[in-house]
């Protein structure tokens, strides 16, 4: 139970988002035309629901399952990485039409050729490694 | 004998899902990987995959404790067997795996893209090895993938990571991170798409 808990989680997001048709190329693609709420109605009441679960957690002090305290690390102050870094991303997501999630739910899917895709986005954070002290931040 | 509820079970999951179930119940798997001490984001396992190769030998940013990042892994091994599941149990009535709006399909075929009713989740000419050997389908796959990968750890997280938890905890970098998600994503729709489809 100890890690097959990571895997059912993992079950459950493969088939939300299939059955959501998040994993969709032309989902993305409706998305980024502004031609249906769907992807937006799916990130909006995602978020909603999750501002809700965050506040409890914070106002009830809850504790993981491990009994230590929930903390959920505030980000980065500074605006750069995120404009930038968010930009290049948006590049690829309306290009290849998935996103991280979305390429391993395919991949099990049937779409052997997502491996390429996997060692390419591999590829990039190497990349991203390799040049981060060169890269505004 | 398997009972009858099981069955009807199994037509229930199998609709396509409206928005209003899929967006809570992303909500829900954050707050249960919470409640196990973890955060959710899948493009960090880029980040453990590289580790897990050498990487640390050649960049600083990949020497951390990647091995205790194994549980996002199984979660992506997860993801796996449930688009597993999803498309060979679970498949629509209909067969559709998108059921995009009219004006949506109008605009594929401006583009002159193959729709194909929905059938098939990606875009055929782009998604299959032999595609790799056509200079769009490498775009698509390398290019879109190198993008993906480079972007989701410059700006430290991807849908999952800043979208959905690091907005729910209303960080302001997350917010940013999803404008620049927006930013680019409509620049590539409307700026580069039609020099690169046409």
């Amino acid at each position: 139970m100890r890690m097959s808990k990571y895997i059912l989680v993992g079950i459950l997001f493969g088939i939300t988002l299939y059955k959501a048709e998040a994993v969709s190329w032309y989902r993305i693609f409706e998305m980024f035309h502004f031609q249906s709420f769907h992807m937006y109605g799916i990130i909006f009441s995602a978020i909603a629901v999750g501002v809700l679960v965050v506040q409890l957690i914070k106002r009830t002090h809850m504790k993981s399952m491990e009994g230590k305290e929930i903390v959920i690390q505030d980000k980065d102050k500074r605006w750069q990485r995120y404009i930038i870094g968010g930009f290049v991303f948006g590049l690829g997501w309306a290009l290849a039409g998935i996103c991280p999630g979305p390429m391993f739910i395919l991949l099990g899917s049937g779409y052997t050729v997502l491996i390429v895709f996997l060692l390419s986005a591999m590829t990039g954070t190497f990349v991203y490694g390799l040049l981060r002290s060169k890269l505004p931040h | 004998m398997v009972p009858d509820w099981l069955f009807q079970l199994k037509d229930f999951i199998s609709q396509p899902w409206p928005w209003w179930i899929a967006g809570p119940m992303i909500a829900l798997i954050m707050f249960i990987l919470l409640s196990f001490g973890k955060e959710f984001g899948i493009s960090a396992n880029f980040r453990v995959m590289c580790a897990a190769d050498g990487a640390g030998d050649m960049a600083d940013f990949f020497k951390y404790d990647w091995k205790s990042q194994g549980w996002n892994l199984l979660v992506a091994l997860g993801a796996m067997f449930g688009g597993y599941l999803a498309s060979h149990y679970f498949a629509s009535p209909d067969g559709a795996v998108a059921h995009v709006s009219a004006t949506t399909v109008e605009s594929l075929k401006q583009l002159g893209f193959n729709f194909q009713e929905g059938q098939v989740p990606l875009v055929p000419e782009f998604y299959s090895w032999e595609a790799l050997f056509s200079w769009r389908g490498l775009l698509v796959i390398v290019g879109g993938g190198f993008l993906v990968g480079f972007g989701s750890r410059y700006a430290g997280g991807c849908t999952s990571g800043h979208a959905i938890s690091g907005m729910s905890a209303l960080q302001l970098g997350s917010m940013y991170a999803v404008i620049g998600f927006f930013l680019g994503g409509l620049f590539m729709t409307y700026v580069l798409f039609p020099l690169i489809f046409n």
